[in-house]
């Protein structure tokens, strides 16, 4: 039973032009919306708190701590409804004993019906630098990239590969600018996986592209890159359904701490789905990509 | 690709075996201790505190340039060479004349290979200090290995304090590193509330004792310090009687005459005697106890101390007088210390977050075996044991190697569930293409095995590419997310290409008469 070839192809100018017009609107939301930072890279600091007293809710709490006069403070519910989390931006002042101050005040305004969960509490210097880092090293992955799939294609696949990711990362990045989602070390490690999970399907396809291409030499690339989706589409689906699974049971059952980090990974899983397929193979088609681009590389 | 002989078989599964059991060894008590390995769980997991202190060398550099600007004071006097203007410029620079026919000279002294007074470092090739010379002007500035000499030797000291003062302390299996050269970090598991080490390491703890004096034109020179509570200030000479390092041993205690808690502490035979010496000579004087630029008190000395010890009183709790007795204990900090990072988790939330991300886990795990099974039937049932005996060789693996498993860690487990099946599902699809043009199904297994390769290979190394990078600029809790990740693959591979592979040779070769296997 031969099943019947969608014409992804046919879509692919229409795609385009989607991806471009999401990408510039990221690429706005960036410059002149930004992220929301969270501590890990503005500074500042976080405690978690959980109340076991039911007077304690959202309002007292807050002006609790407005009547603290430590600046800006942003207190909101986390996840169960007797937690909440509490953001100080950074009073460059190195006091060891802020945390224990902020008890002490908490537990004569409010009483003693309380304990905090969890501390950060990160530098100037330090976020600055965590900062950096997180932006190299996901610099230096797509470099990374580019230079393996250079090494085991050809260029025009590297190029080809490497704008796809940008735009995964572009329009993830986008997404979480748009929601104000808060960006943390956490949502690094997930654009970086992001940029792995992504590549990976563009691989798998690429590399039909790659036999098809030795096997066929009358056909033409616009095709080509179209039998090869329609070749590796079961695997693309079902690889992306079973991800998506883990994903989602992360997402709905890991907690809050890892709600972020899954969410950022499902929005990159399905953007790299999706980029593989539309963003991938066009440049390949548009980078006239054909037998004798990689008959050159075999003789190499 | 489907023949297997028996040793391999034999070899893979005693292989396999040995990482179930492994695995299993993290939930089982075990009395055989040369397998007795176990996961550690990461502060994320297990609760405790995380501390990221940045040791302030300010102090340190400006003490070393006024010990050098005494000692070249010393070597030009000694050598009857006439300088003029020595001095400190901007906390960094010395500064001196010298008579113009004397340069030359001078010179040498400073760039000499075995200089006394301007050490050279081999291992660097630089001296401690750069010379400039301007006219008859000479600027002494510390060359970039000077001051990293300088801040190795601080940090070197800082963190052997850190280390006694946390072990006073008793907390369980402290973690103290270097972290370039002017960082500690100091990992402290099970601590929910980091109050008092934090009290504890905020603190140089540099003692003096130096008499208090009225008149304002002594040798020394002297400065007005405030107490510690705030209340007073008085003239303090600079002359130092005696500092901690004369200290052998500090102890609170109650004083039964004034019914108040002290410090008593027990002087080296140096000290003993110059605290004895002083003290006769000072009777009548206050004696002024001074800690990191405080007067703690200053008591009138009524009678001479010879035995060699004595206390500290000024209004202390039991507590404050314990971390005093060990501060002085465990000695002064060469520069001050800051706490520019600070991450806490509390025990129940460690593990809520335990719970959570094993529910997850098992959740996510059931849903992807479920739909293989759905998917593929036979074929399916043999990738969720591939997948099953992934996860038993992933979490012996990182039992082997005892590594840390953080929360993201766990997430990194579940990760690994869901794109493991990629490579069987890639291996399956493709023997289902070639099953469309080869007749001989056992032939079209083989190459679906062959022909699969290269892409599951490229798209396990990229995944493999972006979880090296992260385990390299990640810290704590991400760390763990790449090793999971990273292990992930190499168990995927291997559970795809041995175990799952010898499963589908064992039931291909049975049914090969069998239509439409796959």
């Amino acid at each position: 039973m031969q099943k019947k070839e969608i014409a992804f192809n046919k879509l692919y100018k229409l795609f385009n032009l989607v991806s471009i017009f999401l990408v510039l609107i990221s690429i706005s939301l960036l410059i002149f919306k930004g992220l929301n930072y969270g501590v890990d890279f503005k500074g500042g600091t976080l405690i978690e708190l959980r109340a076991k007293d039911n007077q304690i809710n959202i309002t007292n709490l807050r002006e609790s701590l407005l009547n603290m006069k430590l600046g800006d403070v942003s207190v909101k519910q986390f996840g169960n409804e007797s937690d909440y989390l509490i953001k100080f931006e950074k009073k460059n002042d190195n006091n060891p004993n802020f945390i224990q101050e902020i008890k002490e005040d908490l537990t004569k305004s409010i009483g003693p019906g309380f304990n905090f969960r969890r501390v950060e509490n990160v530098g100037p210097k330090v976020s600055t630098e965590l900062l950096r880092s997180g932006i190299i090293a996901i610099l230096l992955s797509l470099a990374a990239m580019l230079f393996y799939i250079w090494i085991r294609f050809e260029w025009q696949f590297s190029l080809g590969a490497i704008v796809a990711l940008m735009h995964d990362v572009l329009i993830t990045l986008g997404v979480f600018s748009l929601f104000n989602l808060e960006i943390n070390l956490s949502i690094v490690a997930a654009v970086l996986t992001i940029v792995g999970y992504s590549m990976n399907d563009t691989v798998v396809i690429f590399d039909r592209v790659r036999e098809n291409l030795k096997k066929f030499s009358d056909i033409k690339i616009f095709n080509l890159t179209n039998i090869s989706i329609n070749e590796t589409l079961s695997r693309t689906i079902i690889t992306s359904i079973t991800t998506l699974l883990a994903l989602l049971s992360i997402y709905f059952l890991g907690g809050e701490i890892l709600k972020g980090f899954s969410l950022a990974m499902i929005l990159g899983v399905i953007f790299g789905t999706y980029s593989s397929i539309y963003i991938a193979n066009p440049i390949l088609v548009l980078l006239k990509v054909s037998q004798r681009t990689i008959v050159k590389e075999e003789k190499d | 690709m489907l023949y297997f002989s028996k040793i391999r078989i034999l070899l893979i599964s005693l292989f396999t075996l040995i990482f179930v059991y492994l695995t299993l060894s993290n939930f089982i008590k075990t009395e055989n201790s040369w397998l007795d390995k176990k996961i550690n769980l990461g502060l994320d997991l297990q609760g405790g505190s995380y501390l990221l202190l940045e040791i302030d060398n300010g102090p340190v550099i400006i003490q070393t340039l006024q010990n050098k600007l005494a000692t070249i004071r010393k070597f030009f006097k000694n050598k009857n060479i006439n300088f003029k203007n020595l001095k400190i410029e901007n906390d960094k620079t010395i500064i001196f004349n010298i008579e113009n026919d004397q340069i030359e000279e001078i010179k040498k002294i400073f760039e000499e290979q075995n200089s006394d007074i301007n050490p050279y470092y081999e291992k660097f090739r630089t001296h401690q200090f750069a010379l400039e010379i301007l006219d008859n002007e000479f600027r002494l500035n510390l060359s970039k290995y000077g001051l990293i000499e300088i801040k190795n030797a601080s940090l070197d000291q800082a963190l052997e304090i850190v280390r006694r003062r946390i072990d006073e302390v008793g907390t369980n299996e402290p973690n103290i590193l270097r972290r370039g050269n002017d960082r500690i970090l100091v990992e402290l598991p099970g601590l929910d509330d980091p109050m008092r080490v934090k009290k504890l390491l905020g603190k140089t703890a540099n003692l003096t004792f130096r008499f208090v004096t009225q008149n304002s034109e002594e040798t020394f020179g002297s400065e007005k310090l405030m107490f510690e509570d705030g209340s007073e200030e008085a003239v303090v000479s600079k002359r130092i009687i005696l500092n901690g390092n004369n200290l052998i041993d500090a102890q609170p205690n109650m004083d039964t005459e004034v019914n108040e808690t002290v410090v008593s502490f027990t002087l080296d035979r140096v000290g003993a005697k110059r605290f004895g010496k002083a003290t006769t000579s000072g009777i009548g004087k206050r004696l002024a106890i001074v800690l990191d630029g405080k007067i703690i008190s200053a008591p009138v000395i009524r009678e001479a101390i010879v035995g060699g010890g004595g206390q500290i009183s000024g209004g202390f709790t039991f507590q404050s007088a314990t971390d005093l007795a060990l501060l002085l204990r465990s000695g002064a900090l060469p520069a001050p210390l800051n706490i520019i990072e600070e991450r806490t988790v509390g025990p129940d939330l460690g593990q809520d977050s335990i719970n959570a991300g094993v529910f997850a886990l098992t959740i996510g795990f059931l849903l992807v075996i479920i739909f293989m099974f759905f998917k593929y039937k036979v074929f399916g049932i043999i990738a969720n044991i591939t997948l099953i005996l992934n996860l038993f060789l992933l979490v012996g693996i990182l039992t082997l190697f005892e590594a840390t498993l953080t929360l993201p860690g766990i997430a990194g487990i579940i990760l690994t569930v869901g794109m493991a099946v990629d490579a069987n599902v890639l291996i399956f699809e493709r023997i289902k293409e070639e099953i469309k043009s080869e007749k001989n199904q056992i032939i079209a297994f083989d190459s679906g095995y062959i022909r699969s390769k290269s892409a599951i290979i490229d798209a396990n190394i990229t995944t493999l590419i972006a979880a090296m990078i992260l385990f390299f600029m990640g810290s704590g809790p991400i760390k763990g997310f790449s090793v999971t990740l990273g292990v992930g693959i190499f168990t995927t591979l291997f559970s795809v290409y041995f175990i799952a592979r010898l499963l589908t040779s064992i039931y291909v070769v049975k049914n090969k008469n069998k239509e439409n296997l796959i």
